[in-house]
């Protein structure tokens, strides 16, 4: 498949022959194993910001503890939000976006296989530049939305308590999150252009899956946000470390300008997170129910809704920053609004469920456990809509049970029901049903313990981002009552690690339709062979798969068609059957290139630019070693190999 | 594959009929509207942010002016280059090539040169919160244009290697540089107009 021509490339390095062992994965291409790989990174990085958070609320378990120092929460609190939202859910999301678009749209591949390869080693060099933070004397301690002035004067100005350089640590945020913007950038405009343009034949738009769908209006979202916040990230390099003016109010900077450019990006941040899930379970809730999903288009067009209208709510995270009435109340007015497209997902997926018959496997249970938890994430969310009701509930607890409920109630347990559900296709095998249930039931238990209480807390003023409290102000049952939930979630994930372990060994045999499912995805072989479909499927109708198994065939006989889902080759009919099919071959570069990156950010760190040189050096050579490199070398000729 | 489709029409089998590159440099280029959009947006915030150092008066329309124009022509000599592998003449393209890097080269050292009499009158990067956005708005299209000049650099080269021929493949790589060449451009004529040319008072 990926055999290596006889005539050795004119690149400057050779071409990367093995298609098995460990090196094969630091070099492919193919999308599936990179899907895999974004997973693994993912799931390292959510179980190291679960630790964090269970420091956290060991710290917060009863009043006045001293598990942890105020510097060390202040890190573990800033550094688990990093995690969980750039190093954990984004990726968690990429992982199916990569395994999946290719496979649900009938394409051979993403469309720059060598990019994806890219996107998938930078956002893995910006994770650990980031946490190597902790080895120069300090992760960000300001919180993820690192506001200014506080951003600059760090959290404790006249230096009593905390040590280290504040200005090294703004670094770490300001160089870690560019780093991983250029991941989410790259794979945006890889998938944005695969999906858009590398769909099967009868592929219209209105037949596509909806997670592709929500995939394709997150990675326009991503496209467009990105460079907000990249902005931002370079004006506070520029301020921490070069001495810039853009938020110091003493040389005419505004540091409001920070609150506006993070939640211009933020507020579409927050459906880049959960549109993913809301694909999932779009996809579950109709195989489960074994119903069609219930108004396909109206789940697409809010999708499109919500893509549009979250670029024009951002200030409801300002109500209390001094905008005006007139500011307020027209936000205030559009978060409402932005509520009714989601509300109308909500009702359709009870509506797909309802007079279904329903199948209670994990991936259902965990699809259900979204549209139950995100109802109420959703719900609180409009008290924040309010402004008075906000100003009480602005910077408590209440709004940390609000995200939670909508990022962890929403986007885990979707993402955790995608899991289940493609497990099968990704290997061959089913993840254990029994241990998937202990997981559901222990997971929803240990969320609603660890997070309900919070919003009594939150209404009863107990202020977030404090590594402390004293007693008597009616805090402290609610909040070991968190803490004991807290450890349950830690104990389910674990069953759900050991769970995929144990699976991928020994788990039960899966064929290619383990669920008798709609999408065509599920026509390709379990696991599916590199080169996806040695045929590629036409496509007839929405849901596929589905038709062909109960309406009589999917109407056209599949035609034959090479890599890249280009047509031109059908006529030949005869010679393109799996192993003749020419995928892109592996690379280097993408890796050498990705290495680039955190070596240029460590050298802008120490002030050791010559490092910072070097960096830059691998970058632009592997660039240019990139482009002499062809996406695959000519392909020898088939009568002499397969003779 | 790559020689049964070369003769076939550029985004031949693909869905909107647009090479996969030139479609993903369209995406490219929407991003970096939000990219630029925000930096310039941010100038205009700060034209009175200036402190205790100078503001837009420091600015020297007809030098550059010069600088623009320059910069204007490298998009003609771009087209050119285009024109020139689209016809199979090599030797043409690499003439135009190398003269649109050459005069991106130039806008660059009239970039430098303006910041070094900008920092010997007194305003530096540092200087104030309109200093600050005002450098790094134009450094970051500086940075834009030398990422363009590598890049004509990189094809200039590769024409020698043979990576750079006269194939579809080739030609869709020069379109799609040069794509990024003339969105370039059009963003400096946005800066230009917007920091040099249109009086401070009818912006603030
Ligand atoms: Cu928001």
């Amino acid at each position: 498949m990926t055999a290596v021509a006889d005539t050795p490339s004119k690149g400057l390095l050779s071409r990367p022959g093995a298609s098995s062992g460990w090196t094969s994965w630091l070099t492919t291409v193919d999308h599936k194993k990179i899907g895999i790989m974004y997973f693994a990174a993912a799931l390292i990085f959510f179980l190291v910001g679960g630790l964090e958070a269970l420091l956290m609320r060991a710290q917060l378990s009863t009043a006045n503890a001293s598990v942890l120092s105020a510097d060390a929460y202040n890190q573990l609190f800033t550094m688990h939000g990093l995690t969980m939202i750039f190093f954990a859910i984004m990726p968690m999301s990429a992982a199916f976006f990569n395994y999946l678009l290719p496979l649900m749209i009938g394409a051979r591949d993403v469309a720059f296989p060598r990019l994806n390869a890219l996107s998938l080693w930078v956002f893995i060099a910006a994770g650990i530049f980031l946490y190597s933070s902790w080895l120069f004397g300090g992760a960000p301690d300001t919180t993820w939305v690192n506001y200014a002035p506080v951003q600059e004067v760090g959290p404790d100005p006249a230096g009593l308590t905390l040590g280290g350089d504040h200005d090294q640590r703004m670094l770490f945020y300001s160089l870690g999150l560019q780093i991983a913007g250029i991941a989410s950038l790259a794979s945006a405009i890889n998938l944005i252009v695969t999906v858009l343009n590398m769909r099967a034949p009868g592929l219209t738009f209105m037949r596509m899956p909806v997670f592709v769908w929500m995939s394709l209006v997150v990675q326009f979202l991503i496209l467009f946000a990105m460079p907000v916040i990249g902005v931002a990230l370079w004006q506070l390099m520029f301020d921490v470390g070069f001495d810039g003016n853009f938020f110091r109010v003493d040389a005419g900077g505004q540091p409001i300008l920070w609150q506006h450019l993070f939640w211009l990006f933020g507020h579409p941040e927050v459906y880049i997170l959960i549109l993913p899930a809301f694909g999932i379970v779009s996809e579950i809730l109709p195989t489960f129910a074994r119903k069609p999903l219930f108004g396909y288009a109206a789940i697409v067009f809010s999708g499109i809704a919500i893509g549009f209208m979250g670029w024009g709510v951002w200030a409801h995270h300002m109500f209390t920053s001094g905008l005006g009435p007139v500011a307020n109340a027209a936000f205030g007015l559009s978060t409402m609004f932005i509520a009714v497209p989601t509300g109308i997902k909500i009702f359709n997926w009870v509506g797909t469920m309802w007079g279904g018959r329903m199948r209670f496997s994990p991936p259902m249970l965990f699809a259900i456990g979204l549209v139950a938890m995100f109802t109420i994430g959703g719900l609180s969310g409009v008290t924040h809509a309010v402004v008075p009701s906000d100003a009480q509930q602005h910077d408590t607890y209440y709004v940390v049970a609000h995200f939670h409920y909508v990022l962890f109630g929403g986007a885990i347990f979707g993402l955790f029901a995608g899991v289940y559900y493609w497990f099968p296709k990704a290997f061959g095998k089913f993840l254990n049903d029994r241990l998937g249930k202990t997981h559901f039931w222990l997971q929803l238990i240990g969320f609603n313990l660890a997070f309900g209480p919070q919003h009594v807390l939150g209404l009863n003023g107990m202020p977030r981002r404090y590594y402390t409290y004293p007693s008597g102000m009616g805090w402290d049952m609610w909040n070991m009552v968190s803490t004991i939930g807290a450890f349950i979630i830690a104990l389910s994930v674990l069953i759900f690690v050991v769970n995929l372990v144990k699976s991928v060994r020994s788990g039960e045999q899966a064929d290619a339709d383990p669920w008798d499912a709609r999408t065509i995805e599920w026509l390709s072989a379990s696991p599916p062979p590199p080169h996806n479909y040695d045929e590629v499927p036409v496509v007839t109708s929405r849901d596929e798969a589905w038709h062909r198994k109960y309406a009589g065939g999917g109407g056209e006989v599949p035609r034959p068609v090479p890599a890249g889902a280009s047509a031109d080759h059908a006529e030949h009919g005869e010679e393109h059957h799996g192993e003749h099919i020419h995928m892109p071959d592996p690379s280097y570069w993408p890796l050498i290139l990705a290495a680039g990156l955190p070596l240029a950010a460590w050298g802008v760190v120490t002030g050791l630019w010559a490092l910072s040189g070097i960096g830059l050096g691998i970058v632009l050579l592997s660039a240019f070693g990139w482009a002499m490199e062809p996406e695959s070398e000519p392909e020898p000729h088939a009568e002499s190999e397969h003779a | 594959m790559a020689t049964d489709t070369e003769s076939a029409a550029p985004g031949a089998g693909t869905n909107f009929g647009v090479p996969n590159e030139k479609m993903g440099m369209w995406a490219f280029l929407g991003s970096e509207c939000l990219f630029f959009g925000a930096f310039i947006s941010v100038y205009v915030l700060y034209l009175g942010g200036t402190g205790d150092g100078p503001g837009p008066a420091i600015f020297d329309i007809p030098f550059t002016s010069v600088s623009t124009f320059v910069l204007l022509m490298s998009s003609l000599a771009m087209v050119m280059a285009l024109a020139a592998i689209q016809d199979g003449d090599m030797r043409r393209f690499r003439t135009w090539t190398l003269g649109t890097a050459l005069m991106g080269l130039t806008f660059l050292s009239g970039q430098v040169y303006e910041y070094t009499v900008f920092v010997e009158e007194g305003m530096g990067l540092t200087t104030s919160a309109f200093s600050t956005a005002f450098f790094v708005l134009t450094s970051f299209h500086g940075v834009h244009v030398s990422i363009g000049v590598l890049m004509l650099g990189a094809l200039w080269f590769m024409s020698f290697t043979g990576r750079i021929d006269t194939s579809q493949r080739s030609q869709t790589a020069v379109e799609n540089i040069g794509l990024y060449w003339h969105f370039v451009d059009i963003i400096w004529i946005l800066i230009f107009t917007v920091v040099y040319l249109i009086p401070v008072d009818l912006l603030t």
